[in-house]
């Protein structure tokens, strides 16, 4: 049987989240959050601080189950997901950490190695040479050597998304790239989003409330709200800063405090 | 990994045709053909560079691969050296992964393995510089440990004495516990292992004047400072280390207040304190435990209490419980120095943490041996 709608509606969603609610406790975080994202997109999680951004994105990538709702990636549920199945998802998803989350003790080859030394049979000379193509996109190629203590915010960071890219995933999850770096760095890394999401046709999720960044790659987006304790507005963010009549998202865009 | 890891995905079955290898012209032909994903590129690895490792001259045909990965590019990469001819995919997508592949790879410079030489004057120069270095580190501690303390004796209302009493609870009452049940096991077992010989000479009398004095000078302070220094010690040493880490004692100077005086004279004064209370607990339960050991053995309490009274002095407990202070000083003074000099990075609060203990244990010994010949020349 045929699917000409499915066809006729674009890319087709490789994420979809349906009334999810997360709550610890007594206190909700957010509810009734429901959402798509389209295979190579660049789609962005936005909002203040506190509102859930980063519990979002631990439900996305399965590292915890939500208190109501469903969440599919890539067609399964992570709920639902045991032994071989969860491990073939995770090998089709990347996950960059706030501060890059490199493992001290080893090299930044070594880093990026790991994930296909878990993942796959390639002898020690074929991770090496992968983990050198992949740090040497992200700009750190003369790097290969060095410990995580021995270089900056910035190259923590990029090579985090080398470690996530390491499997060629089909979805990169992102945690505030920007966060904390100077805008030079900053949009470089906007930058190598852009390009790698261009070029691979991957998947981006990326969780930031940084507002430049936000304008400069998202293709669409969701935004938190703490008060509101869910979604307050969804879509291009641009239109988003334009034309939106929430408050909160008007106040957001144009940095105005409440 | 090794094939067959639990968990690990198998290699890929791949169709013969996938890839051949022929030589015509005095030039090694490799053709690849299909998926060329990272399974069935460890899966040919072994096979493709044998076939070409004597090859002089080699053209690497990937014009039919129909999907590529980064595990495939970097066979293909591999295989095909500086000099080889390319016939490129054909496929736009698998065309667009070996180009990034090899824009990256481009920009990488291994910078080889660290240290390749070993200069032993340079090594054993650093070294002495090192140590050096952290022997100014150690005495301008100390310096500045003193000099606060001696600046606080006479203005003590500026000491935080709510931190004094939380670190009072940690390091005391929540290890009295601990104490009383090592305290009991230690005097059970020094009463029995000393009944065998004891009732050889018909002395089993004397076992409560033998574990008393040597529970009391000797033991009592030592396993509580061994408490101590496992506890309370590396406690310090975890917690100012994460401390430095957070730049939260660069904080407090900032803030124009003194770490030493906020962070390191509580808790020295605190284990100080601290010492001859748990010192005092490991003697009472020790002797508890020895007086039920002499039960079994067939001695009331009564006799148990008379031959104490009969052969032990105060001295014997005030000496035990004045070392169980200088004890307890060096323990607070150790963990405190770890955890402050604690470097960067994720192995630095574990590393001061072990410092901490291991350093206390030593100081503890040494203190130990200094107040044995202190006793001896007082006659104590």
């Amino acid at each position: 049987m045929a699917a000409p709608e499915k066809a006729a509606a674009g890319p087709e969603p490789v994420i979809t989240a349906r009334d999810v609610a997360m709550r610890y406790g007594r206190r909700t975080v957010f509810k009734d959050v429901t959402f798509e994202v389209r295979r190579g997109e660049i789609f962005v999680i936005l909002g203040g601080s506190g509102c859930g951004k980063s519990t979002l994105l631990k439900l996305l990538i399965g590292l915890m189950p939500p208190s109501e709702g469903d969440i599919s990636v890539l067609g399964d549920e992570w709920a639902k997901l045991e032994g071989e199945a969860r491990r073939h998802l995770l090998q089709r998803i990347g996950v960059m950490w706030q501060s890059g989350a490199l493992l001290g003790s080893l090299t930044l080859s070594e880093n990026v190695e790991l994930p296909i030394e878990a993942h796959s049979h390639l002898p020690a000379a074929a991770r090496a040479l992968v983990a050198s193509a992949k740090l040497g996109l992200v700009g750190l190629g003369d790097a290969l050597d060095r410990l995580p203590a021995e270089i900056s915010g910035g190259m923590l960071k990029r090579a985090g998304i080398a470690r996530a890219m390491a499997l060629d995933p089909e979805i990169l999850f992102l945690d505030e790239p920007s966060a904390g770096l100077d805008p030079i760095t900053s949009a470089g890394l906007d930058q190598l989003i852009l390009s790698l999401a261009r070029e691979t046709g991957t998947t981006f999720v990326v969780v930031t409330h940084e507002l430049q960044s936000i304008l400069a790659i998202g293709d669409r987006c969701i935004m938190l709200d703490k008060d509101a304790q869910g979604m307050i507005a969804e879509g291009d963010p641009k239109k988003l800063r334009d034309e939106s009549e929430h408050p909160t998202v008007r106040a957001f865009f144009r940095r105005e405090a409440m | 990994m090794k094939p067959g890891t639990p968990g690990v995905h198998g290699p890929a079955r791949m169709p013969s045709d996938m890839f051949s290898a022929e030589t015509r012209d005095g030039r090694l032909h490799l053709r690849f053909s299909g998926p060329l994903d990272r399974a069935a590129a460890a899966a040919r690895w072994d096979e493709a560079h044998r076939a070409a490792r004597d090859a002089r001259a080699v053209t690497l045909d990937a014009g039919e691969v129909t999907a590529l990965d980064s595990g495939g590019a970097a066979l293909l990469v591999s295989l095909a050296g500086d000099e080889a001819e390319w016939v490129e995919p054909r496929d736009p997508a698998a065309q667009g992964t070996l180009d990034r592949f090899r824009k990256g790879l481009g920009t990488a410079r291994p910078s080889g393995p660290r240290h390749l030489r070993f200069r032993p004057v340079t090594a054993l120069g650093a070294y002495t510089l090192g140590r050096y270095h952290k022997f100014l580190e150690r005495a301008a501690f100390m310096g500045d440990t003193i000099l606060t303390t001696i600046g606080l004796l006479p203005r003590p209302w500026r000491l935080r004495w709510a931190e004094v009493l939380r670190h009072l609870d940690e390091a005391g009452t929540q290890a009295f516990p601990l104490c009383i049940l090592l305290g009991t096991l230690i005097g059970v077992i020094l009463a029995f292992q000393s009944s065998v010989p004891m009732r050889q000479f018909g002395a089993t009398i004397f076992i409560p004047q033998l574990v008393g004095i040597s529970l009391t000078r000797e033991l009592g302070p030592l396993l509580a400072g061994v408490i101590l220094a496992g506890r309370t010690g590396s406690a310090y040493a975890a917690e100012l280390g994460t401390m430095r880490v957070n730049e939260e004692v660069d904080a407090l100077k900032t803030m124009g207040l003194d770490p030493t005086a906020w962070l390191v004279v509580p808790r020295i004064l605190a284990s100080t304190l601290v010492m001859p209370a748990l010192s005092m607990v490991m003697n009472i339960t020790g002797l508890i435990g020895m007086s039920i050991v002499m039960a079994t053995l067939g001695f009331p309490p009564v006799a148990v209490l008379n031959q104490l009274e009969q052969w032990m002095s105060v001295g014997d407990l005030a000496g035990g419980l004045a070392k169980s202070a200088a004890f307890g000083l060096a323990i607070g003074y150790v963990g405190c120095r770890a955890g402050l000099s604690a470097g960067r990075g994720p192995r630095a609060v574990g590393d001061a943490a072990t410092g901490a203990v291991v350093g206390g244990i030593v100081a503890l010994v040494l203190l130990d041996g200094l107040f044995a010949i202190l006793f001896f020349r007082l006659g104590w």
